[in-house]
């Protein structure tokens, strides 16, 4: 495991073993390295910053991002998961991409 | 308007094999609050429904678990008989949020010939278009004069009313400074027909180019008469809404000393009415001369003048603020009150929802003391729903059962309508995951009327201090999930309450259930026939008669169980003439979301210093042997046995858990009985030395940190990983006359009491603690 990280020097190859730890558990107890880059990226600002809609309590929820600007609708996407993991996948993986510009597999 | 009896209603076999879940046409159709948290049997309850469609279903429902995980012991609510379940004729209701000054109309100024008027502002938002400093306006005619911050903040602006509807403007366009005091004058004069701003700041920054003084004749026949509008300070009157005024153009920011006269007034009368008390000034044409400095606890304006035209404020602006001539050498307001003349205006200002009654419950004598709700449903989908909370009291005088559960009403309104989860990025670090918004949270985000929590800001960026119940409290409902409830059923406060009412009937506890009210109004006397009081999950606000009657009824021998944590924190004050309105300063240190300027520390309500109990001499610790250390909402964990758990004289707390037992590894809030928020036993801060550290929490994430009144020197390593002050402590201690407390000092608790069919060590440990408070026995056993 790498030691530390610049965001600058993300990528998949160097910080694979990272990317796998936050797949496996999205939530929880997390190396310091994963908690350091997860602060980033949860810590970004609420202009199109993902997050869900309840759609079926503890059943479906729909990918929406916030406005930024209080008051205005969250929107919701057209995306429905099933269970809070995939959509935690689903939203590290659109952040990796914002921050480095590569796309992960699923 | 009653329409159908209950037998109409849609039957519930009906509604639950539509489809429930979110659509997007519309967040919600039916809102509602009621005029009261709770009500005795005999008394009444009116309940105000705001209704998109033709009809609504009401029924009546015993709240038992508000909890939708199917992982979970299951929703459960039973519906009981009441007349008034039925149909009712569905109507639209608005809340008109904005705070303002309102002045019954009088003859001294609705037909002005010439007018001058001055007054301080502290605008905060000044770019954010036309705002109303002070209004003598009739909408009907356009008549009468107004002035405030100009729209485009070109500084201040006049309009004078004229004939056919016309109006004349005046700007000063020189933009004003946010959070800088300026003096204003305007005036007219009939027999000049000159109109006349100054705008005079008080601070001397340099390069700024805000001061004005400009002049105009007005051309056209000038028309000041206000056809018995009322006059506004802070807001323009527009129209009524079934009796209640409509304004717009809602000022943000301080406004002080607001004077008007009946002409054009001399600089160096403009100056004693600056500087002196208006009682000893002899200006003729003074019409009024609001001072706000009194009665900074209640709702009126005071005048100065001989006229009296006396006023009243409406949603509850922010008194006790410091004015244009405060010096910074007193911070307390009653000490120096010529200095606290201002009132902070906001245009999210809201205390009175003040929407007509649709249906009055009188509660049955059947209805025994418990945890209900008023079920309206005006369609088959999620967003036709909606329940309005409350609770039925034993009758008065009595108590029905040996168990009160306390619900912490203070606390609901504190958080009432917290708007973080849409608004602040802290959320997701917090939760340590994506932030999952229900409906009612994407519609009070988009709703900005139906008030903001203790938590948030408002608009203008300023705390927001005060918080009513008296509008709908969208995240006070059952199958309701928080983002701050942590994973899993993701519960807080009101829903995550619903654990406890659901074990103690799901243990066949008998149990009477009072609010916060109660014991602030009532004192001892609420809780002093219980053998136990059993707290929430999360008691965290208390007024000193609050904290006074816990403390008594300790002292007396009284039981209590606080299944909870981050209790006994925040000092609050209730209004002492309007009901349902609480009040929080945010001061010193503590976890806040905003604090208080300096010299606004202490409550407008009461004139008590604010802030955390533990600034106040009043540490949790003192009163239920452990207080907050550490907060995160992402998963929990569980607790280890202490040496004190394995001490004969309480060994009857662990009867029944191994020796090397994880206490509560499983749960429903984050999968442990230790999350969200952690408490800590600490002698230094008032633990009794009498107390039992029965286990303590291990093993949290760094999610968990420790909260920031603990810190002088920031360090690093403060998170659960590696900090020792990131714990749950669970402890007890007995008090005099065989009275005692047990403290889980965890949220999370209530979330691990249905596992395993309440067969757990959460629920054990819960039932010997209980089981032994409501006996008669002694609360230490014999050692030899």
């Amino acid at each position: 495991m790498a030691s530390s990280f610049d965001i600058s020097d993300l990528c998949s190859t160097k910080f694979a073993d990272l990317i796998e730890e936050f797949k496996e558990n999205p939530v929880g107890h997390h190396s310091p390295q994963l908690q350091r880059l997860l602060n980033v990226m949860r810590g970004a600002p609420m202009g199109k910053k993902h997050c869900l809609i309840v759609s079926e309590s503890n059943k479906e929820w729909i990918l929406a991002k916030t406005s930024g600007i209080p008051g205005e609708p969250v929107k919701p996407t057209n995306l429905r998961f099933q269970n809070l993991a995939d959509a935690e996948w689903y939203v590290f993986r659109e952040r990796w991409k914002h921050l480095t510009g590569e796309k992960l597999q699923k | 308007m009653f329409l159908e009896s209950a037998g109409n209603t849609l039957p519930e076999r009906s509604f639950r094999s539509k489809k429930y879940r979110w659509e997007d046409e519309s967040l919600m159709k039916i809102t509602a609050y009621a005029n009261k948290m709770s009500a005795a049997p005999g008394e009444t309850i009116d309940f105000m429904v705001n209704c998109e469609n033709k009809s609504f279903d009401v029924e009546f429902v015993k709240l038992i678990c508000g909890d939708l995980n199917p992982g979970g012991p299951g929703y459960k609510e039973k519906v009981v008989k009441s007349r008034t379940s039925g149909k009712y004729k569905g109507r639209q209701q608005k809340i008109h949020a904005g705070s303002y000054a309102k002045i019954d109309s009088s003859s001294h100024f609705n037909a002005l010939r010439s007018f001058s008027a001055q007054v301080f502002i502290w605008p905060t938002t000044p770019e954010k278009g036309a705002q109303t400093i002070l209004g003598n306006w009739s909408p009907k005619t356009n008549s009468g004069f107004n002035f405030g911050v100009a729209e485009k903040n070109q500084g201040v602006a006049l309009e004078i009313g004229l004939s056919r509807k016309k109006v004349f403007k005046l700007q000063t366009k020189a933009p004003l400074l946010s959070n800088e005091w300026y003096f204003i004058t305007v005036s007219y004069d009939s027999e000049t027909q000159i109109a006349s701003i100054r705008q005079e700041p008080l601070h001397s920054h340099t390069g700024t180019k805000d001061k004005a003084n400009i002049s105009r004749k007005v051309t056209g026949t000038v028309s000041l008469n206000t056809n018995d509008a009322p006059l506004t300070i802070g807001a323009l009157y527009t129209s009524e809404d079934k009796n209640r005024l409509v304004c717009h153009r809602h000022f943000n920011g301080k406004i002080d000393s607001p004077a008007i006269c009946h002409s054009p007034i001399s600089p160096g009368q403009e100056e004693a009415l600056k500087r002196l008390d208006s009682e000893q000034v002899k200006i003729e044409s003074l019409i009024a001369r609001w001072d706000f400095s009194n009665d900074i606890q209640g709702t009126t304006v005071t005048d100065r003048s001989a006229n009296r035209l006396h006023g009243g404020v409406v949603n509850m602006p922010t008194r006790a603020m410091t004015g244009w001539n405060w010096t910074g050498d007193e911070l307390n307001w009653k000490n120096a009150q010529d200095q606290y003349g201002a009132i902070h205006f906001h245009d999210d200002d809201v205390h009175d929802a003040d929407w007509e009654v649709d249906f009055t419950l009188t509660i049955p004598k059947s209805f025994r003391s418990g945890l209900y709700a008023a079920r309206l449903r005006c369609g088959s989908s999620l967003q036709e729903e909606d329940y309005v909370p409350f609770a039925v009291l034993p009758p008065r005088g009595r108590a029905t059962a040996k168990i009160c559960f306390l619900l912490p009403t203070a606390s609901y309104m504190a958080y009432a309508n917290e708007h973080m989860g849409t608004d602040v990025p802290v959320a997701q670090l917090l939760g340590g995951r994506l932030v999952e918004h229900e409906r009612q949270d994407l519609y009070r985000n988009e709703h900005r009327e139906y008030g903001a929590s203790c938590y948030d800001h408002h608009s203008d960026g300023s705390g927001v201090a005060y918080s009513s119940r008296l509008r709908p409290i969208l995240n006070m409902r059952p199958k309701y999930r928080s983002w701050l409830g942590g994973s899993g059923s993701s519960l807080w406060q009101f829903n995550a309450d619903t654990h406890i009412t659901n074990w103690l009937e799901a243990m066949n506890y008998d149990y009477d259930v009072i609010t916060d009210e109660e014991l602030h109004y009532e004192g001892l006397k609420s809780i002093e026939k219980y053998k136990v009081v059993l707290s929430s999950s999360h008691p965290e606000y208390h007024s000193k008669d609050m904290w006074d009657a816990m403390m008594a009824y300790q002292q007396k021998g009284g039981r209590l169980m606080y299944l909870g944590a981050n209790g006994w924190y925040w000092r609050i004050a209730f209004h002492e003439s309007e009901p349902g309105i609480i009040e929080v300063r945010r001061n010193e240190g503590g976890i806040r979301g905003w604090e208080p300027k300096t010299g606004e520390y202490y409550h407008a309500f009461t004139g008590e210093y604010g802030g955390l109990w533990r600034r106040n001499g009043r540490p949790p610790q003192k009163i239920v042997g452990t207080g907050f250390t550490a907060q995160g909402f992402d998963i929990s964990s569980y607790y280890e046995r202490k040496p004190d758990s394995h001490r004969k004289e309480v060994a009857w707390i662990m009867k029944g858990v191994g020796k090397t037992e994880k206490i509560g590894d499983f749960g429903l809030i984050g999968g442990g009985a230790a999350g969200l928020e952690l408490d800590r036993v600490d002698v230094g801060l008032g633990t009794p030395p009498s107390t039992y550290l029965l286990a303590s929490s291990v093993n949290h994430t760094d999610i968990y940190l420790v909260v920031n009144e603990e810190i002088l020197i920031n360090y690093p390593g403060l998170g659960g990983q590696e900090n020792p002050l990131v714990r749950a402590d669970m402890a007890f201690f007995p008090t005099q006359n065989n009275g005692g407390v047990f403290s889980t000092s965890s949220i999370a608790w209530a979330g691990s009491l249905s596992h395993n069919n309440y067969k757990n060590n959460v629920s054990r440990i819960t039932k010997n603690v209980l089981d032994r408070f409501i006996s008669n026995k002694k609360l230490l056993d014999d050692t030899f």
